[in-house]
């Protein structure tokens, strides 16, 4: 009994220090995204350098693809996008642009300068497609399978790790 | 009495930290307020519809805010807080209800975005957790009491006892009340 009253308290400091141990680890910014597992929002949006021509939802069904949230005034995207260019290069998977928030003449020099691995860039000036996407910090970069079902979100920058080890399992299983 | 006061007061004030419902509070009451202190009657009001506003400051100041995760949509200058607040009132002027809208936020940022999380299996720790304590609590404060007042007298340290000679230490004002004239 003697020993109990001292083991008690100890026992429960260490399960707060084990708490807020792996609080440390934990980033508030990287918010689990309700929509993996649910299909993707409709969207029709004209291409970036083509405005007359739409690409809706429906359009992109039966195929695997990548939806990279980016934009011109982006920082972060400046350092995910050499990655990117070089991740097209591969042709694993059609890879599209959701130019978010942007003006057409900048997001094209953009690209113009930086290299485009995108198949084609979806033009959301008023945001609305990525409101409708969830997306709260560019970039962001969506995995949708052929049903145009969301199956995997990255918030932030993509990193080659990212790329490697959890975009191209996750394309060899939908494919496969 | 002023103790009873001041006790009451503590209890009052630790309740309140136990609500989850604690930080959801202040940023409503807030938004809600200027909402309402910002229309003088006579002047000509500052929003289209102030009702609208209103009505719509209420609902966003419920609602976190993701880029800068500790402000409400509604106090949040970030460019998204802004696009939200618009498209809160859009959907209020077509008719949707305040549910409606939450769920719109729920079904695209998660139940992160409610300052006010709904009660069920996920968020059972959160929402009894801090009574569960609160309990616990009393209850080893009961029984430490209990135990205390079955204690024999030679279990606790005697009251000082002044004779009439040694004259009474006038810094420590408790004792005086124990001790006999």
């Amino acid at each position: 009994m003697r020993v109990l009253k001292f083991l008690i308290p100890l026992a429960v400091f260490f399960v707060l220090v084990g708490f807020l141990y792996r609080g440390l680890k934990l980033d508030p910014r990287e918010v689990p995204s309700p929509l993996i597992g649910k299909p993707a929002p409709e969207f029709a949006l004209t291409q970036l350098d083509k405005p007359e021509q739409t690409i809706r939802r429906a359009d992109m069904l039966g195929k695997v693809w990548l939806l990279n949230v980016w934009a011109s005034w982006c920082e972060a995207c400046r350092e995910e996008h050499p990655y990117l260019v070089e991740f097209a290069k591969l042709k694993a998977l059609p890879i599209y642009g959701l130019d978010y928030k942007d003006e057409r003449a900048p997001a094209q020099q953009w690209l113009t300068d930086r290299g485009n691995p995108y198949d084609a860039s979806l033009f959301d000036a008023n945001g609305r497609v990525g409101i409708d996407f969830g997306v709260y910090g560019v970039p962001e970069t969506f995995l949708i399978d052929k049903q145009g079902v969301i199956r995997f979100k990255q918030i932030g920058p993509l990193t080659p790790e990212v790329l490697n080890s959890q975009v191209l399992p996750l394309l060899r299983k939908l494919n496969g | 009495m002023a103790d009873a006061r001041r006790i009451a007061a503590a209890i009052a004030l630790a309740l309140s930290f136990a609500s989850p419902a604690f930080a959801a509070d202040a940023p409503a009451e807030v938004a809600s307020d200027a909402a309402v202190r910002f229309q003088p009657p006579t002047a000509a009001p500052t929003a289209a519809d102030p009702a609208l506003e209103a009505r719509m400051l209420a609902i966003t100041g419920e609602l976190r805010c993701l880029v800068c995760q500790n402000q409400t949509i509604a106090d949040s200058h970030a460019d998204l807080a802004v696009d939200l607040r618009q498209e809160v009132r859009e959907m209020l002027r077509h008719g949707r209800t305040p549910d409606e809208i939450r769920r719109y936020m729920t079904d695209r940022y998660g139940d992160f975005v409610l300052y006010r999380p709904p009660f069920k299996a996920s968020t059972l720790v959160l929402w009894l957790g801090p009574a569960a304590l609160l309990a616990l609590a009393l209850v080893a404060l009961t029984i430490v009491i209990r135990r205390r007042a079955r204690l024999a007298d030679d279990h606790f340290e005697a009251d000082p006892v002044f004779d009439g000679d040694t004259p009474e230490p006038a810094s420590d004002p408790l004792s005086r009340t124990g001790t006999p004239a």
